[in-house]
């Protein structure tokens, strides 16, 4: 309060003063090493799961070929006499991942085109939060849905001789489960197709049904095809729905009526039972996650290699 | 034939010649179609969500009991209650929350206020973006082999919660990223005129605005930790855990104990999860009762977190 009477530029040089800027700077700086270190936390976290990963998969891959691994059609790692190849779950896991698209595609792609291009803004205020508490679903719940109520259901109706465990409505739960996905990231897509190409085509003479699929979901069609492989690979990560109601059998399978298991139910599977740290049951889980991981790398690659090389600059 | 087409005595007029008006009907029909079977479509959410309650409505509502909510596990099915669950369920996210909040913020807040554009930048921007895409078992395996293993927490609450935390702060940092950005910059530049400091302009004034929107993200990750299970099997969260863990408060010196988080517990998902793979109908039905606690909770947060989102939205004009 006292110094307030001197001249301002005494004021600021005092000593006071240049030493309170002094910690304040000092201050400032610790802080946005401490934020700089929170925001590399997230990279450390890669890190440590890509090392972890392919440290256990390495030491599993000492006892195990590689060349079996990726060419044995039997996966029994937990018999006494244990065959490891991993293609029965990397189809398991393809298969009912392809089930969950073709439910979701048409139906996320119909909400794009809908919320989009017709609907009006109550409707669609109204209509999209409940889509997006789909995917507040806890996935455990889902799982109870497919074997509890879809199964039974399709048993009723039209197969009767579905078995309890089946790929078909673990696929179909997980479609309902990725519609969210696919419809927002579209309609995103389709947002941004700007008005003057709908314009056009309104002008001459098209309905807005033909402008939409003949006009806008072409010049949208990257960010369609990003959407779909984002969303198999949210599908071929899926858990909790795979591993209670797709069954645990391994089975080289391309019939979805069939029960399989999937990498991640394997992976879920195994982690339930009481597992020695070290034993070869414990690295081949690491060792299909790595292929999990793999596998969701390449199509999340995939969708920004689409969103990049077929993107339209308008 | 030809001349008397073309002479307009014809009361069709020339240019609607080769069927036209029947086409512009069939697509007009075609378009009154689509719009009946977007809207169909569309309600699948509001349908979906329907059938899943009805279904565990019907299923569970008779297990519902206050007895329920306080039993342990039991061999017995009617005796067996998820008392254990969601006391492990709130400890769980409680520890999550205590990390990913802070910790997510911070990233975010970061990356959008102090972050220089080089390719470290880039890097971390990537890799939040390539992490929220990671499968949530992964987290788990990740889990396993350095928390469980590496560190030596075991399968503990602690281990829950910081593999939930991980799993979830993408989610924060994403949320913490838009907050922020759209507070304008004029309210920035006029902290920034009277003298204040990056950090204060920051703590200030920043935050405090982006908050509502911060909390939102926050809110819809807290309810994806709760509803989480893949993670929690991979670490080895029990199924049968007939005991609470150790109260935070003790009656002697020091008077707060921090052993529940090296304690072994289950959650609200994982209770489920056991109990939906019995073959016996009598557990199903906890099953269901269990999931309808968990929906409706994870509901109840989600729902919180758009219609905050959507108030939040009209109510602030910059």
């Amino acid at each position: 309060m006292a110094n307030l009477a001197q001249p301002a530029t005494t004021r600021l040089n005092s000593p006071q003063a240049v030493a309170r800027r002094r910690r304040q700077y000092m201050r400032e700086r610790a802080i946005e090493a401490l934020l700089f270190a929170c925001a590399a936390v997230s990279v450390v976290v890669t890190l440590t799961i890509v090392l972890v990963l392919i440290r256990e998969s390495l030491a599993f891959f000492s006892h195990v070929s590689i060349v079996e691994f990726l060419t044995s059609r039997t996966w029994t790692p937990l018999f006494s006499d244990a065959e490891y190849g991993i293609l029965p779950l990397v189809l398991g896991t393809l298969l009912s991942s392809l089930v969950a698209l073709l439910v979701a595609l048409p139906l996320g792609m119909v909400i794009a085109i809908y919320l989009s291009e017709f609907a009006g803004a109550r409707v669609r205020e109204t209509l999209k939060p409940f889509l997006e508490l789909l995917s507040g679903i806890p996935t455990v719940v889902y799982g109870y849905f497919a074997l509890l109520i879809v199964t039974p259901l399709l048993q009723a109706t039209i197969l009767p001789n579905l078995p309890g465990f089946n790929v078909l409505s673990a696929g179909i739960v997980m479609g309902i489960m990725i519609i969210p996905y696919i419809s927002s990231l579209s309609e995103d897509a389709m947002r941004a197709v700007p008005d003057s190409l709908r314009d056009g085509s309104l002008a001459m003479g098209a309905t807005r049904l033909q402008t939409s699929i003949k006009v806008v979901v072409p010049a949208a069609f990257s960010g369609l095809a990003a959407a779909a492989v984002l969303a198999i690979s949210r599908a071929v990560g899926e858990t909790m729905i795979v591993a209670i109601a797709a069954g645990q059998q391994p089975n080289f399978t391309f019939n979805p009526t069939e029960s399989a298991a999937t990498i991640t139910a394997y992976i879920a599977q195994v982690a339930l039972g009481d597992l020695p740290h070290g034993s070869i049951a414990y690295q081949s889980i690491f060792a299909a996650g790595l292929t999990l991981m793999a596998m969701t790398l390449v199509f999340n690659l995939a969708a920004y290699w689409l969103r990049k090389r077929f993107r339209e600059a308008y | 034939m030809a001349a008397t087409d073309t002479v307009s005595t014809d009361r069709t007029p020339p240019s609607r010649g080769f069927g036209a008006t029947e086409r512009i009907q069939r697509a007009r029909r075609a378009e009154a179609a689509f719009v009946g079977l977007g809207i169909v479509v569309t309600s699948v959410g509001a349908v979906t969500l329907m059938a899943l309650l009805g279904g565990l409505l019907s299923d569970g509502w008779a297990r519902l009991t206050p007895e329920f909510f306080g039993n342990f596990p039991s061999r017995r099915a009617t005796q067996a209650g998820i008392l254990a669950a969601w006391v492990g369920s709130l400890l769980v996210v409680l520890v999550c929350a205590f990390v990913a909040v802070p910790v997510g913020v911070a990233a975010g807040v970061y990356l959008e206020e102090y972050a220089r554009r080089n390719w470290i930048t880039d890097v971390i921007e990537i890799n939040v973006n390539n992490l929220a895409g990671v499968p949530s078992i992964v987290y788990g395996l990740l889990a396993l082999g350095v928390l469980v293993y590496g560190l030596g927490l075991g399968q503990s609450v602690a281990t829950a919660g910081l593999t939930l935390a991980l799993l979830i702060l993408p989610i924060v940092i994403v949320a913490t990223r838009e907050s922020v950005r759209a507070v304008p910059y004029s309210i920035r530049e006029a902290a920034y005129g009277v003298g204040a400091t990056k950090w204060q302009v920051t703590s200030h004034h920043v935050l405090p605005y982006a908050s509502p929107g911060i909390s939102t993200g926050v809110i819809i990750g807290l309810s994806r930790a709760l509803g989480e299970t893949a993670p929690l099997v991979m670490i080895g969260a029990l199924s049968f855990i007939a005991f609470l863990p150790t109260p935070p408060v003790r009656d002697s010196f020091p008077y707060i104990s921090f052993q529940w988080l090296l304690d072994p517990f289950t959650v609200m998902p994982i209770q489920m999860f056991n109990w939906v793979s019995r073959p016996d109908p009598a557990f199903q039905a906890n099953a269901a009762a269990a999931g309808l606690v968990l929906l409706v909770m994870t509901l109840a947060m989600n729902g919180f977190a758009i219609w905050f989102r959507i108030r939040m939205r009209s109510k602030i004009k910059w």
